[in-house]
């Protein structure tokens, strides 16, 4: 736990102190999340285009990822567990999956799948099977984030809003 | 006609990927441009007024159909048509040169029957730019020399869209100067064909009438 959640817990519910406390919480996590590689520089380019007039930009953003991403993950799964694997449509949902991470910032995502296709180039099954493992454990890691993520957001929007009235 | 100065202007925007549509409609929206999002070349052909045969939805009346595009970017990658096939279509109005004479004629008839959709700019003048997430130089090549103004690398970021207005600007004064030669850097990728045509007979979308 974050020392400043202390901080929060003792002052008013809607205090400003609190409100910046959610924000310094939000700006820690994605801080973290572009050290440790989940994220790249172009989560901060949707960042930049969410403003007053799209507020929900960046949260509609990862919702369509992660929904095309959860997708892909399950086409992808069935495919490779084939006897016989068709590599041109494995590499054909892997080429998918990398565009959409890569148009959203993911960046471990992004190069697993980048992996990921070179093992279908090779028709290598058992490289497949290991890098769909890889790309599903980095998906799923960023996933998590992007939920705490969202449900700050979504505090924190909810507050500017109490506030307003 | 249009008030080039502080138009608005309209961008078609073409990719099969629902997150990239978001993506490029709010980075088009975020630079002052007006913005149409379709899923497919096909639906983008339908919004240009270019059905794909002759058929009756070409024949649409002005108020019902006036949607004026200044400027085309599509995704290369794309089930079906790709950018490539639908910056084909755009771009077939050069085989107009190859009819002649009675021309005129021939367009004052046809013009009453059919409206351009496009006012007075020809279709084929429309700017095209092709977006893809691969960096592959004969793709890049292929889509230039295929007459796109611009390829960009995805993801496409806020200052590619910079680049846009002035092949938008461009297309319209070179309306107004057919003789207006360019000079600037990206002139290697414009193709000689399109200084030859005269205003009069871009004026027609001859692609609606099957010709070729």
């Amino acid at each position: 736990m974050l020392p400043l959640c202390s901080r929060v817990l003792l002052s008013h519910p809607f205090s400003p102190m609190s409100l910046m406390a959610l924000r310094e919480q939000l700006n820690m996590l994605v801080n973290s999340m572009y050290i440790e590689g989940l994220l790249d520089q172009q989560f901060q380019q949707l960042q930049m285009l969410q403003d007053a007039s799209s507020p929900g930009f960046v949260a509609e953003v990862i919702n369509l990822f992660c929904e095309d991403a959860e997708r892909i993950l399950t086409e992808l799964t069935k495919l490779v567990d084939q006897a016989v694997v068709d590599f041109q449509k494995v590499d054909a949902y892997v080429h998918q999956l990398k565009g959409s991470s890569s148009s959203v910032g993911a960046q471990n995502v992004k190069l697993a799948c980048i992996q990921f296709r070179q093992f279908c180039e090779e028709n290598n099954k058992d490289g497949c099977l290991n890098a769909l493992n890889v790309v599903k454990h980095h998906y799923y890691l960023l996933r998590n984030k992007f939920d705490t993520m969202l449900q700050l957001e979504q505090r924190i929007q909810a507050y500017d809003s109490k506030q307003q009235n | 006609m249009a008030v080039v100065a502080e138009a608005q202007f309209h961008v078609l925007a073409v990719d099969d990927s629902l997150m990239d549509r978001k993506l490029i409609e709010r980075l088009l929206k975020t630079s002052s441009f007006q913005v149409t999002a379709v899923d497919s070349g096909s639906r983008a052909l339908e919004v240009l007024g270019l059905s794909e045969g002759l058929t009756s939805s070409s024949a649409v009346s002005p108020a019902h159909n006036e949607i004026e595009v200044n400027l085309v970017i599509t995704d290369y990658c794309m089930p079906g048509m790709t950018g490539y096939d639908l910056l084909k279509k755009i771009k077939v109005q050069l085989m107009l040169p190859h009819i002649s004479i009675s021309w005129t004629c021939f367009e004052r008839f046809m013009g009453s029957l059919f409206v351009s959709h496009q006012g007075s700019s020809s279709l084929k003048d429309i700017p095209v730019v092709i977006m893809s997430s691969e960096n592959v130089p004969s793709r890049i090549n292929r889509c230039l020399e295929g007459g796109a103004q611009e390829f960009f690398l995805k993801p496409v970021q806020l200052s590619d869209m910079k680049r846009l207005r002035p092949h938008i600007l461009k297309g319209k004064s070179k309306e107004q100067q057919p003789q207006e030669e360019e000079t600037s850097s990206t002139s290697n990728k414009r193709k000689a064909m399109d200084e030859e045509l005269s205003p009069e007979r871009r004026r027609l979308k001859l692609s609606n009438y099957s010709l070729i």
